[in-house]
């Protein structure tokens, strides 16, 4: 065991570094940036055979790494907020085109304001862009689940990006202590990338044509596919890594909620202070639980079915907000996902951390508080609440 | 320069394809085919050429061929040859490919600027072909920066107020020169010998290079389809497309025209000129062109002599 002290973005570079990625094209955005000076000083000293490629822009960044990605490298970039949304029209040609790309974000509000803290509406405005998203809680979670995001991306049956997830400044640049495993246990996991297809001039082929109404419809149709079949390959590939870390990861984690009768279910860090307060409930006799889910898209329905079913009420936290839409994205998921449940819990709302705003366990204590409530009379006055906002 | 019989009777570019009849793009690609040093990548912009040879299941390339997107053609380029490159490091690749990005005056002069900026800052080697059809013709003939001065397109329609797009043409070359690359240059299909010539030089360069080939459209500029090359040969012998190269910022004019036919006669054969002609006869405007042209030429002309 080797225990390293890495901030979210270093523990996601030094990942990438073990990966043995062919190419990274990237360009700053705070908070992200550190994730690619760490890697540009592992190619400045030689420590990588990586091409780093200095683009000019977000949009370059990914236009390049479908381009390498194509050739048949092993490709990472990196990104945040505008960064992200600078990229969108390429992260739909990232999927389309299947390219396994690995992406680090560091979740951060979007514009205007501008703000440079972290909330994830970067990625939640990305979430129909067929990439599978990821969502780790701490840096030791973001490292695991880069080295995991490329198997799970380049596996023959998936074939489709991956977005690795962490809250921006809590997790990006907030120093933990990172198991790191050895590059001869990583080499053994992930092996060199066997690309279906490259631009071999001996075997000609022609990527990117244009598809009329008479194929168009197919090809997306085998994206949702492959985005199925990411389901049972994370499984695969969760088990495999289990094998060489001991650490058991899978598409939602989950506290409590064997016997829970309100829970919590949220993305990426809060997961941790949500988990704290639900110790203390439960040393106070209360049944509360937590759901955090790691993956995203495709969205772990079966599992969050299991594990809430027996729930009477449900908080789900956004830390984004779709404006006019019934829910924020996540709540949205989870009510559509629970629909064909006969006996639903009741569900809300909580809107939370827009902006990097802080959340305490003091108000993670009144949504469970409210949760509690509602599981018992069975009523929700309030669909979406916003926590921590002045009114 | 080369004689048609050292050309490679190999046929890259498959016929076949839906470019119109005339279409300058179709012609530009068959002769970029035939100045390849060897195993090349094509990698594609957005436009008139993308969409008529690659609607699938087709293909007219016999070469790998990747499109991607609009405005990017030089961040994929630059995605691919790095990829050669690393792959090679770690011993997965052996072999020797060009790269070659084919875009339209539109991903070039316009939307894709930012991506060749940064290419050509970056020393990437490759060729960077703009095929310069002076305006949006695969959206239906829409001005672009490379349109110009006083030609209507549906965007800068010819109007009872305005005449035609009001400004005037980028100098593409010369931002491109003003990167310090290695090579730079203009061509015209009318003059193959040298677009070719030019093509396998640029392709030869350690480092970017970039040729800007005018290329006739009978749909946008309104000409009859069987005068294409006469148009673009007409481009340049009333010096509006004056034929140079750039190589590391020392100007080179390649074809001299001593005698210059005035620029009405390029341009009365264009019904994207049209309105210049009739109902009446725009002899401001046309007076403004042909100044632009001589102005042009002798810049030129002073670089040229300059080295």
């Amino acid at each position: 065991m080797t225990i390293v002290g890495l901030t979210g973005d270093e523990a996601i570079a030094y990942a990438v570094k073990q990966s043995k990625v062919d190419i990274v094209a990237a360009y700053p955005i705070t908070p992200q940036t550190i994730m690619v000076e760490r890697f540009s000083k592992y190619v400045a000293d030689g420590e990588v055979y990586t091409g780093y490629v200095c683009v000019e822009s977000e949009h370059s960044a990914l236009s390049a790494c479908v381009g390498a990605s194509l050739t048949g490298a092993r490709v990472f970039t990196a990104t945040a907020s505008q960064g992200l949304a600078l990229m969108h029209e390429m992260l739909y040609i990232a999927s389309g085109l299947r390219c396994p790309i690995v992406m680090g974000v560091a979740n951060r509000a979007l514009s205007a304001p501008i703000n440079i803290h972290g909330d994830q509406s970067d990625m939640m405005g990305s979430r129909d862009s067929g990439w599978i998203q990821i969502y780790a809680e701490n840096a030791q979670e973001a490292y695991d689940w880069t080295i995991q995001a490329f198997k799970l991306a380049e596996d023959r049956d998936v074939q489709l990006p991956v977005s690795v997830n962490i809250d921006g400044f809590i997790i990006s640049h907030s120093m933990e202590g990172v198991d790191v495993l050895e590059d001869e246990v990583i080499g053994k996991f992930l092996q060199s990338r066997k690309p279906l297809f490259t631009m071999d001039p001996e075997k000609p082929i022609t990527v990117g044509a244009l598809c009329f109404t008479d194929y168009y419809f197919e090809f997306k149709r085998q994206q949702v596919e492959a985005m199925q079949n990411a389901r049972g390959v994370l499984d695969k590939v969760c088990k495999d890594y289990k094998g060489i870390s001991g650490r058991n990861y899978g598409a939602i984690d989950t506290f409590g909620m064997e016997d829970a009768d309100a829970a919590i279910i949220c993305l990426g860090s809060t997961a941790g202070t949500a988990k704290e307060v639900a110790r203390k409930f439960r040393a106070q006799g209360k049944k509360v639980g937590a759901i955090k889910l790691w993956l995203y898209r495709p969205f772990p329905s079966k599992e969050l079915i299991e594990a809430a079913k027996h729930a009477k009420a449900l908080a789900v936290f956004d830390k984004a907000i779709s404006f006019g839409a019934p829910y924020g994205a996540l709540c949205t998921d989870v009510v559509s996902a629970l629909h064909e449940l006969e006996e639903r819990p009741r569900i809300f709302n909580v809107i939370y951390g827009l902006g990097g705003r802080d959340i305490q366990p003091s108000e993670i204590e009144l949504v469970f508080n409210r949760a509690l409530e509602i599981a018992q009379t069975g009523v929700v006055k309030e669909s979406t609440v916003f926590l921590g906002v002045r009114e | 320069m080369v004689t048609l019989k050292e050309l490679s009777t190999d046929e890259l570019f498959a016929s076949g394809h839906r470019l119109c009849a005339g279409c300058g793009e179709g012609i530009i690609n068959r002769m970029t085919m035939k100045a390849l040093r060897g195993p090349t990548v094509i990698v594609a912009a957005t436009g008139c050429s993308e969409v008529a040879t690659t609607i699938y299941p087709y293909t007219s390339w016999r070469l790998p061929w990747v499109h991607v997107a609009f405005e990017n053609a030089a961040a994929v380029a630059s995605g691919v040859i790095e990829a050669y490159k690393a792959m090679a490091r770690r011993g997965a690749w052996n072999k020797q490919v060009d790269v070659i990005a084919m875009a339209g005056d539109g991903g070039t002069y316009d939307i894709g600027i930012q991506a060749l900026s940064g290419a050509l800052e970056r020393g990437t080697d490759f060729l960077y072909i703009c095929y310069d059809n002076e305006a949006y013709m695969n959206t239906g003939i829409q001005r672009s920066g490379a349109t110009p001065h006083g030609a209507d397109t549906t965007t800068s329609p010819a109007g009872s107020v305005i005449p035609g797009k009001p400004e005037w043409k980028k100098d593409l070359i010369g931002i491109c020169a003003a990167h310090g690359i290695e090579y730079a240059a203009t061509a015209s299909p009318a003059y193959w010998n040298d677009y070719i010539t030019k093509v396998r030089k640029g392709i030869e360069v350690n480092g970017p290079a970039v040729i800007d080939v005018i290329s006739p459209c009978p749909l946008g500029w309104r000409h009859e389809s069987a005068r294409s090359i006469e148009m673009v040969r007409l481009a340049v012998e009333t010096r509006y497309f004056p034929i140079y190269e750039v190589e590391r910022g020392k100007y080179k004019l390649n074809i001299n025209i001593s005698k210059p036919k005035p620029v009405e006669e390029f341009l009365k054969l264009q019904g994207r000129f049209g309105h210049l002609f009739k109902p009446t006869y725009r002899k401001d405007v046309i007076h403004e062109i042909q100044q632009n042209v001589d102005v042009n030429w002798k810049r030129i002309l002073i670089l040229s002599t300059q080295n």
